[in-house]
């Protein structure tokens, strides 16, 4: 069974379509990046994906409605929505005896053997923690529950760049197992790279890619050449180009342009695969030029 | 109940065979227990305020009273003089809980809006009407507990020290201990009558209000009575819905008038056959259930401001 399945989803606020006719199935097991612009809709799917937000259109989590069964979902189902939202006169050991108290699945002795690892000291209120610490008691929280899927909204928003290797690391090596499904938003699109198996771009509320993160390096390739190549490989038809010092770099989609294979694009200039950071300026600049242009 | 839930999650098993155990049923009080606990946590001073005034009119006691009782050589004036300061203390701590309770309800399901923290809270499996009925549980059952706690302690200390003072001067003691037993009692009976009951519709009209305002619930939930009032009175020249409003907050019905002064309950205040026939208190409590479904409701569209 999948773990998220989700069929025709709209959403609108008032006039504005966050939200327009999303499908999309994630299986259990994945890391599944969603990726978008500003404004794009990925809040507002995360939203009705958690039920904290009704909607149109068929969803199914763990085979609950959330919408309807959001207290039920929330004993399978985790999220940090951002580094914000723990209330901020709650004290570290009130906020541990009562996620203990109300969720059946949380193990406090593995949320404290987190927290140990912190400088976080259980007397504490939220509100004298540093940002980085907030987040670390929110990840130790949500890491002690038993879930099978584990959403994250811009989790590392607003952290240094240690407290987010930390983030990411301590979730791989300390919760993340194959059963377990995780799925995250963040701009910080270089830092998830690596950890993820399947990234999504949304723009304008729809799904504009789909794909595992396999699928995705052998269906884009990308090539830098010198300016004397630039003419020869553009006859290829590549789906973006950009400029770097003295060259330009193409991208190509094997999908749309069957014929290109590695060896043809090697004798041009130096082929790699594409970063999702890249992919995603191609891909999403492309729709929004196309956007302007309509 | 507890065999149909299992009986529930076993077929859910056998539905989802490849899923994994469904989490242990978790009994419907538990979460309820403690979210009243994170509202006493959150919203320490329901007890603060109180224990505040009591331990201010006790010191006002020792202080004032108690000098003026040592002082004068009148003996009875001395004993008219101790026995004053425990209602006294009683209407100030009742007055001081009842102001508490309209800031708390006000804040209760706005505040966690504001702070954003009400999205930590919908992380967790406690449901929207379990969160609003551990709300709502604060002024109709925790408030007047906290008070009737704290007053009967303050008064018990007053009369312990009113005792020894008067035992001392050689008067008789037994008389300023007799009436107090059965004044607790009526104490709890009028805050669990007045207090709670006969004011729930007022309680979940603020929940209600604080669940739903975007900004200064105050507002929300005064404003429309006074427009309410002022419209009536211009355009029929009467002041019905006013005086309907006073009439409520005077608790009268509820059998235990309390006015400064009258603290010296008679039996004749203890009616709960008055008070359970008075079709007011019944309408009262189903606005007040009403109210509190529909907070309860709206909480669940409800996300940070």
């Amino acid at each position: 069974m999948a773990c998220i399945e989700v069929r025709g989803l709209r959403k609108a606020f008032g006039t504005n379509i966050a939200l327009d006719g999303v499908n999309l199935q994630v299986e259990e097991g994945r890391i599944l990046g969603l990726i978008g612009p500003n404004g794009a809709g990925k809040t507002t799917a995360l939203n009705a994906i958690l039920g904290l937000i009704p909607y149109e259109g068929e969803l199914r989590v763990l085979g609950r409605n959330p919408w309807i069964e959001r207290d039920q979902l929330m004993c399978n189902v985790s999220f940090i929505s951002d580094v914000a939202v723990l209330p901020r006169w709650i004290r570290v050991s009130q906020a541990l005896e009562y996620v203990a108290g109300v969720h059946p699945r949380f193990d406090r002795a593995k949320a404290e053997g987190f927290l140990a690892k912190t400088t976080i000291p259980h007397k504490s209120k939220v509100r004298e923690l540093s940002k980085g610490m907030v987040t670390q008691l929110h990840l130790a929280l949500v890491m002690s529950i038993d879930a099978r899927l584990l959403v994250l909204d811009e989790p590392t928003l607003g952290l240094d760049v240690l407290y987010r290797k930390q983030f990411y690391d301590s979730l791989l090596n300390d919760y993340f197992d194959r059963s377990r499904t995780i799925v995250v938003t963040t701009h910080q699109v270089e830092e998830i790279q690596n950890v993820l198996t399947d990234v999504m771009f949304i723009n304008r509320g729809r799904i504009v890619l789909d794909s595992s993160m396999d699928e995705l390096e052998s269906r884009y390739l990308e090539v830098t050449v010198h300016p004397e190549q630039v003419a020869a490989t553009r006859a290829l038809k590549p789906i973006h180009e950009r400029q770097a010092i003295g060259r330009s770099i193409l991208l190509f989609d094997r999908r749309a342009n069957q014929s290109i294979d590695r060896q043809q694009l090697a004798e041009l200039g130096e082929v790699h695969t594409p970063s999702i950071a890249d992919l995603f300026v191609a891909v999403i600049g492309n729709q929004q030029a196309q956007g302007a242009a309509r | 109940m507890n065999d149909q839930s299992n009986t529930q999650v076993n077929a859910a098993s056998v539905a989802l065979n490849s899923q994994k155990a469904e989490p242990a049923v978790i009994s419907a009080t538990r979460p309820f227990y403690w979210s009243v606990r994170r509202e006493l946590w959150e919203h320490p001073s329901i007890y603060l305020a109180p224990l505040a005034v009591a331990g201010v009119t006790l010191s006002g006691f020792l202080i004032a009273s108690l000098g003026r009782a040592l002082t004068t050589q009148d003996l009875a004036l001395r004993r008219q003089i101790l026995e004053e300061p425990p209602l006294f203390a009683a209407l100030l701590v009742m007055l001081a809980a009842f102001i508490v309770t309209i800031f708390y309800c006000l804040d209760a399901l706005y505040g966690e809006r504001r702070d954003r923290s009400i999205l930590f809270w919908k992380s967790l499996p406690v449901s929207d009407l379990t969160a609003v009925l551990a709300k709502a549980s604060i002024p109709l059952v925790a408030i007047p507990l906290i008070t009737f706690a704290i007053t009967v302690a303050t008064q018990w200390l007053m009369l312990l020290v009113s005792t020894a003072v008067l035992a001392g001067s050689g008067l008789s003691v037994a008389t300023l201990w007799t009436h107090w037993p059965q004044m607790w009692l009526m104490l709890l009976y009028h805050l669990l009558a007045v207090h709670s009951l006969w004011y729930a519709p007022f309680y979940a009209w603020m929940l209600l209000v604080s669940a739903w305002a975007r900004r200064t619930p105050f507002l929300w939930a005064f404003l429309p009575l006074l427009v309410c009032s002022f419209v009536e009175r211009i355009a029929f020249n009467t002041w019905h819905f006013a005086a309907f409003l006073g009439y409520r907050l005077s608790g009268e019905v509820a059998g235990a008038e309390l006015k400064a002064g009258s603290m010296a309950m008679d039996p004749t205040m203890f009616t709960p056959g008055r008070l359970l026939s008075s079709p007011g208190l019944w309408a009262g409590l189903i606005f007040a259930a009403l109210c509190i479904a529909a907070a309860a409701r709206l909480r669940r569209y409800r996300g940070p401001i």
